[in-house]
């Protein structure tokens, strides 16, 4: 055994490393669901969105040669995904949860349409931040490779934590979405809060799935994204609508999700797809453990379809 | 209703076939309605084949010529039709109680696999056909009705969100078939695509004599047959239905509600089963991963598109069913990509939920002197 094995140790390690990885996709996606679901509405679809923005981004980043005008359209991309949903929720007698089933396959089928062309070609990455310098196994080294991203998406959700409870916009947010007629009374224009929540929201999601595309796993396939868009709406509701809950609920999944591949890196290669799985069965138990059709929620948007 | 009743009473004979052509009327908002919708879709989709470069015209006529235009794309057609017919049902049923469930593709994937694997033992004893169709029937239905029960339960006994649960199911699917598959029940005898044994040619269902098409569409229109009266001429449906209107009313009638969602959601997911039995048995003759084919995400569209009703599925399904088939041939004639059939699909739902807003806006369809 050489200096630099360290055994099963690397179980951790590597699901540490894999928690911030793995979690940074579920914490953009989970905060523009909170954003949206904090109006009132819910978005199914950002799995779509997700898919498109990774597509998008991807491919920008291959024209252009700079990732970070292909974060930045593949956030524009779940922009307009994110319009197309909040306007259509605007008209009458159209369920927002059927219309976010259609967007899902609508975004993947559009991504896979137009991303066919990108999946041989290698875009640039994502530069990530060294932070193991002071360490000199390699192990811990490539542990603390962190991306920006992951930064951006902490100050992100404190940000909206303060947010919704500091500023007047926070405010109409929260009252749009608790209560409908409190929010009209007050002169303010439901649909407009909705849309421009929801639209916000699917930039969020757009740059999610830039970072799967241009970052971690780091290359546009069809198979990219495995569920992380729905995961994320079922992550909002165990964090109960509150950004930095999300952040927490992020990390878990993520190291869930980590498991798999960490396992494999020490060789055990037994039951892949079984811990593959485990996100899946882990947002399940925690949605059967969170959940009570007793009492509502605490935390819960009045106006939310999906806790009525 | 009662002005309808009240002027049968008043004049029977002479208002009949005048009510007779009032009631068509009004119901006829319910097929102008998604057809306006189709039609919408088809012409977005050209603006957005012209926007590419490609010609629409040559695409829809390649639609037509692959999906209905010849016997050989007919029997293409129904062939995938089928398994749409149930996977539509898995929707639409309990859908008729307000729940969206969209986990098909997962019930379909473990009922074809349960499928597969319950003919192995027999198999091996080398069974006849007669015990081991029936055994996988029993298994693929028994293991999608369970599957999408339990959502339903879930749903009722945790006040869980069924359209999220179901969903994550079927993730959860893929990966049991995918566990087992590749590992302990993978047929050693095939290195190139991980499978499980064949159920051999002896145990394959044949096709419907001088169609060409395997039994499992007599199978999905009887289904579908059983399930329409079942939703609309049974008190049970009734219940299921007074449940969907309003779920408070329909407890306050003392409605067992929770008891009409899960035997609803069963009888779903024995639907989906009930397509991935047809997959192995008629089809592909073993589980790989080329039943989570989509099928179940499809069916999805199919039962918005029928407005959940039982028997509209079934033209729908061979609708959606030729859409798929000619994506073959659009492909290869128009060098355009598999894809394109997704968008088409993903457009033609978007824009017929859209159309649900039309509902009630046309004084032509409402009843007369209201």
């Amino acid at each position: 055994m050489n200096e630099t094995d360290i055994g099963f140790w690397g179980v951790p390690l590597a699901m540490f490393a894999g928690a911030i990885r793995v979690s940074t996709p579920f914490l953009f996606v989970s905060l523009g669901e909170c954003l949206t679901e904090k109006s009132g509405r819910i978005n199914l679809g950002l799995e779509g969105t997700l898919v498109f923005g990774a597509m998008s981004g991807y491919a920008v980043a291959y024209l252009t040669g700079s990732p970070w005008f292909g974060v930045f359209c593949a956030g524009l991309s779940g922009c307009f995904f994110g319009a197309i949903h909040g306007y259509i929720c605007k008209l009458p007698k159209v369920n927002d949860i059927a219309i976010g089933i259609a967007m899902m396959l609508f975004g993947t089928g559009l991504a896979f349409f137009f991303g066919k062309p990108f999946i041989q070609p290698q875009a640039p990455h994502l530069p990530s931040i060294s932070l193991g310098g002071w360490s000199s196994l390699p192990q811990v080294r490539s542990a603390l490779e962190i991306n920006p991203l992951f930064f951006i998406g902490i100050a992100l959700a404190v940000f909206m934590w303060w947010a919704f409870k500091n500023t007047r916009w926070g405010l109409i947010v929260r009252m749009t979405g608790d209560s409908a007629p409190a929010a009209l009374a007050m002169g303010y224009s439901v649909d407009w809060v909705r849309f421009l929540a929801t639209t916000v929201g699917g930039f969020f999601a757009g740059v999610g799935g830039a970072f799967l595309s241009l970052y971690y796993p780091g290359a546009w396939s069809e198979g990219l994204s495995s569920g992380q868009g729905l995961m994320a709406v079922a992550l909002v509701i165990f964090a109960r609508w509150n950004p930095l809950a999300c952040f927490g609920a992020a990390l878990l999944f993520g190291a869930a999700g980590a498991l798999g591949p960490a396992l494999q890196s020490v060789g055990i290669t037994q039951g892949y797809y079984f811990f593959n799985a485990a996100p899946y069965l882990l947002t399940l138990f925690i949605m059967i453990a969170s959940v009570s059709p007793k009492r509502s929620l605490k935390g819960a948007p009045g106006e939310l379809s999906i806790t009525k | 209703m009662a002005d309808t009743v009240n002027q049968g009473v008043v004049a029977p004979a002479a208002s009949a076939p005048a009510e007779f052509l009032d009631r068509i009327r009004r119901s006829s908002e319910y097929v102008v309605i998604p057809l306006f919708a189709l039609i919408a879709a088809g012409l977005i989709f050209s603006l957005f084949l012209f926007a590419l470069g490609h010609s629409p015209v040559t695409f829809f006529s390649l639609l037509w010529r692959g999906g209905f235009g010849t016997g050989f794309s007919w029997q293409n057609t129904l062939v995938r039709a089928a398994p749409l017919i149930f996977t539509g049902l898995c929707v639409a049923i309990p859908a008729r109680l307000g729940l969206t469930i969209v986990g098909g593709e997962g019930a379909l994937v473990l009922g074809g696999f349960t499928a597969a694997v319950a003919a192995i033992p027999f198999v091996h004893a080398g069974a006849p056909n007669y015990v081991v169709l029936p055994a996988m029937l029993l298994c693929a239905t028994l293991t999608g009705a369970a599957w999408i029960g339990l959502v339903g339960a879930l749903r009722h006994y945790r006040g869980i969100n069924e359209t999220i649960a179901s969903l994550l199911m079927s993730y959860i699917a893929i990966a049991i078939m995918n566990f087992f598959v590749e590992g302990a029940l993978r047929d050693p005898g095939n290195p190139n695509k991980p499978s499980t044994l064949p159920i051999g040619d002896a145990n394959m269902i044949g096709n419907i004599p001088g169609v060409g098409v395997h039994w499992g569409l007599a199978a999905g229109v009887l289904v579908a047959l059983a399930l329409w009266i079942l939703m609309n001429r049974t008190t049970f449906g009734f219940a299921a239905r007074v449940t969907g209107g309003n779920v408070r009313a329909a407890r306050a009638q003392g409605l067992s509600v929770g008891r009409l969602m899960v035997i609803s959601c069963a009888i779903a997911g024995a639907c989906a089963g009930l397509a991935g039995f047809f997959e192995v048995a008629a089809v592909q003759g073993r589980a790989n991963a080329s039943l989570a084919a989509g099928y179940g995400f499809t069916g999805i569209l199919v039962a918005f598109l029928a407005r959940q009703n039982a028997l509209a599925i079934i033209p729908v399904s061979i609708l959606l069913g030729g859409i798929a088939a000619a994506g073959g041939l659009i492909q290869r004639r128009m060098g355009m990509l598999d894809a394109t059939v997704l968008v088409l699909q993903g457009l033609m739902f978007v824009v017929l939920l859209v159309s649900e807003t039309l509902y009630g806006r046309f004084a032509f369809f409402r009843p007369k002197g209201n």
